[in-house]
């Protein structure tokens, strides 16, 4: 879609394939991922250590999932490199805002 | 919480004649609006000119409709709580009825007025100041608009049914959860905001993209004017802060309906978390919507003094500072809770650095005015009001930064003061400022200066009258969100002097309008299409815009690309020949963005009465429609080479 509007005689660059599968294969174990998560949590199948573990690891799990099945991590542009830029930015600020409201929350910790 | 004086008959509020007004006059301009469109037969020209426009300037302009619509309705919210407060022990409002006023008079002034005011002047300005023939993404766009525009129908709705949220436009748990506030009130919060944070995402991602892929053969980046930049810091922040909101209000919202506990102590859960998660969106917030005025001004600026900006990529690099520091002051909105030295310091000092880029575009502003042929039109009135009033709201803000005072000042009316002066001193005036500036370029006429002169008089004077006091009163004491207070605290004339503040603020805003019906009737024609002698591409065009905005794509070779042009007698570069004229690519309409905001609406309107069978068949609805959609073939089409050359013929273009 970016190059909807441009100029017409360039060629649509973008791949496109018949039938979703990626799309498809991606929104399943996005469900299932988080199903699974649900469940774990849930049912407290284990204590809260491991708990936190697994479901930490499901949400890494997940973010892979999102990129290479949603968000064309693989695919590049010549001019500047987009996608290098977007996830490092995002790292920062999710690094950012995870370790200081953890920073910020440890007063719980304190008072009690 | 059920206000206990108004009683429930159904789902419709009775028992106070404010909503039997506001039941009334829905009623009748409900009727208004069906028998004017019918009787002028206009329902198939606004289904097919408006509700499936794809068109980025007529969504603009529904933007800016909305936007003045819900500045009325939020007005007439702030009008009751200063006449509440006029004077001791009044009555006007009752306890419960004051705590939904401020809550609603907060939620939609940000979220239904700011916001679709900013996403306005983005729509109109941004493709045109680039050389583009659309967003990125129109269909998407559409969207954005509908799911907006429904999200706030869903929000004022509330008032007459099922009653309004009442635990402020924060929000805060576990005063909003389910155990303190019972009834629908706060789930029409959670969910209309929810509902338009989709339609702001998808906007960033939008605008973001339509900057970075679609500008004219050229145009680098630092060839961009500075709006186009001020809305790319915008767009990275949407993009990084709205996430944040829409997790905070899930799981409040979860809380609430699902009887989950993230938000209670009781159960393990931790309500300072609310907090904390909510101004890691809402601080960034606060600088999505004033980044635009300061592009907004940094283009006025430069036109009407007739000199390119001071300090071009200075302007550029503070923009994109204040964008990244503005993600580390949140915890600035509570340093009361208590986190500890260490912490405070941090966010305070991180706070305090916020004002040296803002510092520097007020002196570059300044410097661009300084030995320039200043004309005083009504744009360039409200930027001259924006800079003191601006200024001394950014200086209190740097009080409230430090954070041992911010124990005094936290929460009383030095605050509301406060941010008021930065967001109707910096963000309303821009906005106000840029809806003069590009208004002929919207509608082709201009809107008329002496009445827009007695618009910014009464709206200026009356601005530091309501909140100047407003200060002494925070420091004096008095919390925000009092309903009332005693005879004897001495707050009395003070108070009495900022409702009548409000109230010239109130005939300011009334002025305001009727520049516009007049300007309607007899409006000055915007035949050249740049009335301001301007210097970016959207003059070059004619006013109002044909909608493929450029028969042929320009080449830029320099920054006020325009300006140049006319400096060097070359305008006739982007005089358009036949010969290059080429079939256009554009996108259909559609109904389906106009469907898909129904639809959203009838989702939100599911959860917040807990009917789950309505909320899935309206969830279904937009699955269908975006099936639907994904199935289209031909969701484009190519405007032939003689309908355009037909076009710019009629304009004297060709």
């Amino acid at each position: 879609m970016m190059n909807f509007l441009d100029d017409d005689t360039k060629e649509r660059k973008f791949h496109e394939e018949n039938f979703p599968w990626k799309g498809i294969i991606g929104y399943i174990m996005s469900i299932v991922l988080t199903i699974f998560a649900f469940w774990f949590s849930l049912d407290h199948v284990s204590s809260l250590g491991p708990t936190l573990f697994v479901i930490l690891a499901l949400a890494v799990l997940q973010i892979f999932v999102q990129m290479f099945m949603f968000m064309h991590v693989t695919e590049s542009d010549k001019g500047f490199p987009w996608q290098t830029f977007g996830l490092i930015s995002g790292l920062i600020f999710v690094i950012a805002i995870v370790a200081l409201s953890m920073w910020i929350m440890t007063f719980s910790s304190m008072a009690s | 919480m059920p206000p206990s004086h108004l009683s429930h008959w159904g789902l419709l509020i009775t028992g106070d004649p404010l909503i039997y007004g506001a039941d009334a006059s829905i009623v009748l301009a409900t009727v208004a609006i069906i028998f004017v469109l019918t009787k002028y037969k206009k329902w198939g020209w606004l289904w097919r000119e408006w509700l499936t426009t794809v068109d980025h300037k007529k969504i603009g302009i529904m933007y800016l409709i909305a936007a003045v619509l819900m500045l009325f309705r939020a007005g007439v919210d702030a009008e009751l709580m200063r006449t509440q407060l006029a004077l001791p022990n009044l009555h006007v409002l009752g306890p419960e009825h004051y705590d939904q006023i401020f809550t609603t008079h907060g939620t939609i002034m940000l979220l239904f007025m700011a916001m679709p005011f900013i996403f306005a002047l983005m729509n109109i300005a941004v493709p045109l100041q680039i050389g583009a023939r659309d967003v990125a993404f129109p269909f998407l766009n559409a969207i954005s608009f509908w799911v907006f525009f429904f999200a706030a129908m869903l929000l004022n709705i509330s008032f007459v049914i099922g009653g309004s949220p009442d635990a402020g436009w924060t929000s805060y748990a576990p005063l909003a959860g389910a155990g303190f506030d019972t009834g629908p009130g706060e789930n029409f919060y959670l969910l209309s905001l929810q509902i338009t944070g989709i339609g702001s995402l998808a906007t960033g991602i939008n605008f973001l993209a339509t900057i970075f892929k679609m500008r004219a053969p050229g145009m680098k980046l630092m060839k961009m004017p500075l709006f186009t930049w001020s809305i790319v810091a915008t767009s990275i922040l949407i993009i990084y802060a709205f996430p944040a909101l829409t997790v905070v209000l899930t799981l409040l919202l979860i809380d609430r309906i699902a009887g989950a506990h993230f938000f209670t102590i009781a159960a393990g859960g931790n309500p300072m978390m609310y907090i904390n998660m909510f101004w890691i969106w809402g601080h960034p917030e606060v600088y999505i919507l004033i980044l635009p005025a300061f592009g907004v001004f940094s283009e006025i600026a430069a036109t009407f003094s007739r000199k390119a900006v001071f300090g071009y990529k200075s302007m550029v690099f503070s923009l994109l500072l204040i964008s990244l520091i503005s993600y580390f002051v949140w915890a600035h909105h509570f340093f009361t809770m208590g986190a500890g030295a260490g912490v405070n310091s941090f966010f305070a000092v991180a706070s305090m650095l916020v004002g040296i880029p803002t510092g520097v575009k007020i002196f570059n502003w300044l410097f661009t005015m300084f030995h320039g042929r200043i004309r005083i039109k009504m744009p360039m009135l409200w930027m001259l009001a924006f800079i003191p009033c601006f200024t001394m709201g950014g200086m209190t803000g740097v009080m409230l930064a430090a954070a041992p005072a911010d124990y005094q000042y936290h929460n009383s009316y030095f605050l509301i003061a406060h941010f008021h002066q930065v967001l109707i001193g910096g963000t309303l005036f821009g906005m106000l400022a840029a809806m003069y500036y590009w208004w002929p370029k919207m509608f082709g006429f201009m809107l008329n200066e002496y009445w827009g002169k007695w618009a910014f008089w009464l709206f200026n004077i009356g601005f530091y009258v309501c909140f100047e006091p407003q200060y002494i009163l925070g420091l004096m004491g008095m919390q925000r969100r009092m309903y009332t207070y005693p005879k004897g605290m001495g707050w009395t004339d003070l108070n009495f002097i900022s409702t009548i503040g409000a109230y010239i603020m109130g005939i300011g805003f009334l002025v305001l309008v009727w520049d516009i019906v007049y300007s309607i009737k007899y409006g000055e024609r915007d035949l050249t299409g740049d009335p301001w002698d301007g210097r970016t591409l959207e003059w070059s065009l004619p006013s109002p815009a044909p909608h493929y905005n450029f028969a042929v794509i320009p080449t830029i070779t320099h920054r006020d690309h325009w300006w140049e042009l006319k400096q060097t007698g070359r305008q006739d570069e982007l005089k358009i020949h036949e010969q290059d004229i080429r079939p256009i690519h554009m996108p259909k309409n559609s109904g389906k963005p106009f469907l898909i905001g129904l639809s959203f609406f009838v989702v939100g309107w599911g959860f917040v009465f807990e009917w789950y069978i309505l909320a899935v068949l309206g969830l279904l609805a937009i699955f269908v429609m975006m099936f639907m959609r994904s199935a289209e073939q031909h969701p484009d089409y190519h405007i032939p080479v003689e309908e355009v050359v037909h076009t710019e013929t009629a304009l004297g273009r060709l």
